[in-house]
């Protein structure tokens, strides 16, 4: 069961990396879109993320849930010493959220959209930034837990180039699925072109970015060229995204939708994959050496047994219902188009 | 203002604005299925345009109190963590099962916002069933959590170490049953009125009428009725206290000395200092009965309980007069209520009853915060009742005042445009859906 409730835990957190990060990532690509144009991306953005937009929620809070369930010191280590970053991604989240349905429930519209826009677009950069460096900073080996000064507990654990620079990669991926997943969203051929265009800037934003990640990690003798190129699994992994970049480069010039949404999801899937693969099962690395492994740091067995069985009997439930929901809006799209 | 408090305080804010939004997801989803019906069976499209009315509101509620609550199970750890490092795994059962209820209700949420036209009219309003009892399930298993927190069980705690944990007892512990049930009624008498009053207020204004007639009738009777279950399901909660948390009852009560025939106290300031209170109404024997069923019985003073571990007397007395002083209010609204829709049909028409209705929007809310404080400050100095205490599981991160006050302006600022909107919302109600037609003049 133990395994079971790992690739929840896994699944989850991808899920909300491809899923909620489009979701973010809608909110940059209106923050880089100018004018006029703006309030045709919101269009798009509503009718594509509208109906799915709570149901993405919720897997931020199933990986919380299974954190503190199954593995509740690595949730307390987690909660105490990463407490700032992870309070400035929930006020984030706060602002995002009630902007984005404020925005389309207000019944007036007027002046007051303009600062629902504002809070959204914004929020919707701040908290995968925040994300990005939360995760960054668990595996940064800068969280310590014998410091004795508010700025080595609490800030440096946090704050330093290699968490920061993971930030601004979550951020660059977060809008590279969105515009991705906006090109197959409109029929009109400008806006598709547009958003074509917008894929691939974030997609070299995130390539960039993933190369400063690489140059941080260095600086803060963070292991990760070691974790990633140091077995067969990772080079594999990391190759099949990098070829499969031309192969996207390629696609996006010849606008298939649908090929490209699943190799951009393929992408995002084998960048988790080699950054976790290696250091499985510790996923907090800690400065004095020490891990925190949700092997060894798991809750009572028979939590876990719970817990597994909660999730499985959950899915029963949830999967296919999500999956008509998703179909159902889908069919709809289609049905227009043709 | 120190962390300890801070913390505290945050965590209260921020519980007390999500039950605000949490009560009405649970409730609200039922009303429209009323008015849904009604609409599917009589085509009457004012029925129509009041589901469509509510489910926009709730569109708001609903992201309202889903960001609130997934800043609750953060905050949990961020303010709690080693109440949550030993906590978690024991009481996490409800919450593992809750993300599944949630889930549901987030689909079905989806179906049911932009199912308008789409699907079969049946199958479109399951749907929106399915929210409702898929937000009471959620409901009552976060309750059962708490009620975890006040009656601890499902694991053997022997020298510190907590073993011999069984996460499926945990949930069933001795409070979760009087307390899901009583928060579940209150859901209902607390979203009933505050629904009902906002309608009333439009009749006695004259907008829209026919609207807001049909409006306020379902809120009332949903109200009237769970507003008499009440008092019911809290004399079965006092006895629940005075068993599992003899403290807890006698700061409910204020009630100082054990003593055999306790009489019920009602108002009153309690002089923690000399042990008395003064200038309360006595009823003999009450508490007595009420507690064991036996006006000679003995009910548990806080002299009996060492002084350490003493709730804050005051907060929770008062807040416990607050909430059963509101709770017979709003019984003594739902009888006449009931009496005019049974015997009395000529009272419907009478401004007086609307006007009761008006002032009593904000009191099932009231009540329901105030029960929250005897709940909660009454189980101090306890964050698991006689194993943690509260002051022991609060985060070593200084400065938590900062991050207090800043989520404060935050929540301020959120109940600021949630009203702003719910006037503006209902502001339109003229030009929504004045004029009944039958095109479908409002996207939804
Ligand atoms: C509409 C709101 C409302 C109203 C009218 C009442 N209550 Fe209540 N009460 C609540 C809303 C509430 C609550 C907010 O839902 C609480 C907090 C925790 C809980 O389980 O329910 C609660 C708690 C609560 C508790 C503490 C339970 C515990 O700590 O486990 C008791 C003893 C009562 N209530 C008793 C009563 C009585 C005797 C009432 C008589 C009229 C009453 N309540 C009316
Ligand atoms: C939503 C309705 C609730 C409200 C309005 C509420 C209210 C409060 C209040 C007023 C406090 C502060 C008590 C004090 O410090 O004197 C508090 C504390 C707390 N509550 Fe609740 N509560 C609610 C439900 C819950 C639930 C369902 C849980 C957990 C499953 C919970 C967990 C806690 C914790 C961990 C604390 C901090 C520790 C403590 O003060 O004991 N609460 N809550
Ligand atoms: C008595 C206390 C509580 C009740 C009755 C309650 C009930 C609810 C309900 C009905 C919802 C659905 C949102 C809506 O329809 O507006 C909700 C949302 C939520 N609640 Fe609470 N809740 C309580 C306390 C808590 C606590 C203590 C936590 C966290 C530990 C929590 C976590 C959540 C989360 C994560 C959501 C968002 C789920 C979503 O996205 O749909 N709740 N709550």
């Amino acid at each position: 069961m133990l395994y079971v409730v790992i690739v929840y835990l896994w699944a989850a957190i991808l899920l909300y990396l491809l899923l909620g990060g489009a979701d973010f990532g809608a909110g940059i690509i209106e923050l880089f879109t100018s004018g006029a144009n703006k309030k045709r991306t919101q269009k798009t953005m509503y009718k594509a993320i509208g109906p799915v937009w709570e149901a993405n929620h919720m897997w931020l809070i199933i990986t919380i849930v299974i954190l503190f369930v199954g593995f509740p010191s690595i949730y307390s280590t987690m909660s105490v010493y990463l407490h700032i970053p992870l309070a400035i991604m929930l006020l984030g989240i706060i602002a995002r959220g009630t902007a984005f349905t404020f925005r389309h429930y207000d019944a007036v519209v007027d002046d007051m959209q303009v600062v629902y826009s504002r809070i959204f677009v914004y929020s919707s950069f701040i908290t995968p930034l925040f994300l990005g460096i939360i995760a960054g900073s668990a595996v940064s080996g800068q969280i310590d837990t014998h410091a004795n000064t508010f700025l080595s507990a609490f800030i440096f654990s946090w704050l330093h180039l290699f968490s920061v620079s993971v930030g601004l990669f979550t951020v660059a991926i977060c809008g590279f699925l969105a515009a991705v997943y906006l090109i197959g969203e409109t029929d009109n051929k400008t806006d598709r072109n547009r958003y074509i265009n917008k894929a691939l800037i974030m997609n070299i934003a995130a390539v960039i970015c993933g190369g400063l990640v690489f140059v941080a990690a260095y600086a803060d003798e963070v292991p990760l060229t070691d974790w990633i190129f140091g077995n067969a699994a990772g080079i594999t992994a990391i190759c099949a995204a990098t070829l499969s970049l031309l192969l996207l480069w390629y696609l996006l010039y010849k606008g298939k939708t649908r090929i490209l949404r699943i190799l951009a999801g393929f992408q995002v899937t084998m960048i988790l994959l080699t950054t976790t693969f290696r250091h499985f099962p510790n996923i907090v690395i800690l400065k004095n050496g020490g891990y925190l492994s949700l092997l060894e740091h798991r809750g009572y067995d028979k939590t876990i047994n719970m817990l597994g069985m909660a999730l499985l009997l959950g899915s029963i439930f949830i999967l296919p219902a999500l999956f008509y929901l998703i179909y159902s809006f889908q069919k709809k799209v289609e049905s227009k188009e043709a | 203002m120190n962390d300890f408090i801070a913390a505290r305080s945050q965590m209260a804010l921020s519980l007390g604005f999500h039950i605000v939004f949490s009560c009405i997801g649970m409730v609200m989803p039922f009303f429209m299925a009323v008015a849904h019906y009604y609409w599917l069976k009589t085509h009457n499209v004012v029925y129509r345009n009041i589901t469509k009315a509510w489910s926009k509101g709730v569109a708001i509620f609903f992201a309202t109190g889903a960001v609130s609550g997934t800043v609750l199970s953060f905050e949990l750890g961020l303010l709690w963590p080693t109440f949550m490092k030993h906590a978690g795994p024991i009481f996490g059962m409800p919450f593992s099962l809750e993300g599944t209820a949630f889930f549901i209700e987030a689909i079905a949420l989806g179906f049911f916002l932009y199912g308008w036209n789409r699907f079969n009219p049946w199958f479109h309003w399951v749907t929106g069933l399915i929210v409702g009892i898929s937000g009471l399930l959620s409901g009552i298993l976060v309750v059962a959590a708490n009620g975890w927190m006040n009656s601890p069980s499902g694991f053997d705690f022997v020298n510190g170490q907590y073993i011999n944990v069984d996460p499926v007892k945990a949930m069933f512990n001795d409070a979760w049953f009087s307390q899901a049930l009583h928060m579940c009624i209150a859901a209902f008498v607390s979203t009933g009125f505050a629904v009902a009053g906002i309608h009333a207020l439009m009749i006695l204004k004259g907008r829209n009428v026919a609207f807001h007639k049909k409006a306020f009738k379902i809120a009332a009777v949903f109200s009237a009725v769970f507003a008499v279950l009440q008092p019911i399901s809290g004399d079965i909660s006092a006895k629940d206290v005075s068993q599992r948390q003899p403290a807890k009852l006698a700061a409910m009560e204020a009630h100082f000395h054990t003593d055999k025939n306790v009489p019920l106290i009602i108002g009153g300031i309690p002089d923690v200092k000399n042990q008395k209170v003064d200038y309360a109404v006595k009823i003999p024997g009450l508490l007595s009965y009420m507690t064991k069923g036996d006006v000679n019985a003995e009910v548990k003073g806080l002299d009996s309980i060492p002084v350490e571990d003493h709730p804050p007397v005051a907060i929770t007395h008062y807040a416990f007069q607050v909430m059963v002083g509101l709770g017979m209010l709003m019984l003594l609204i739902a009888v006449l209520y009931l009496i005019a829709i049974l015997k009395k049909k000529d009272w419907l028409e009478r401004k007086w009853l609307l006007k009761l209705f008006v002032t009593a929007t904000p009191m099932g809310f009231i009540a329901v915060e105030a029960g929250w404080a005897v709940t909660e400050v009454g189980r101090q100095p306890w964050i698991i009742q006689g194993i943690m205490r509260t002051a022991d599981a609060v985060t070593p991160m200084p400065g938590i005042h900062y991050s207090f006050y800043i989520f404060t302006a935050v929540y301020i600022s959120l109940a600021i445009v949630v009203t702003f909107m719910l006037y503006r919302q209902i502001k339109m109600v003229g030009k929504l859906y004045d004029i009944p037609s039958g095109s479908d003049q409002l996207k939804v």
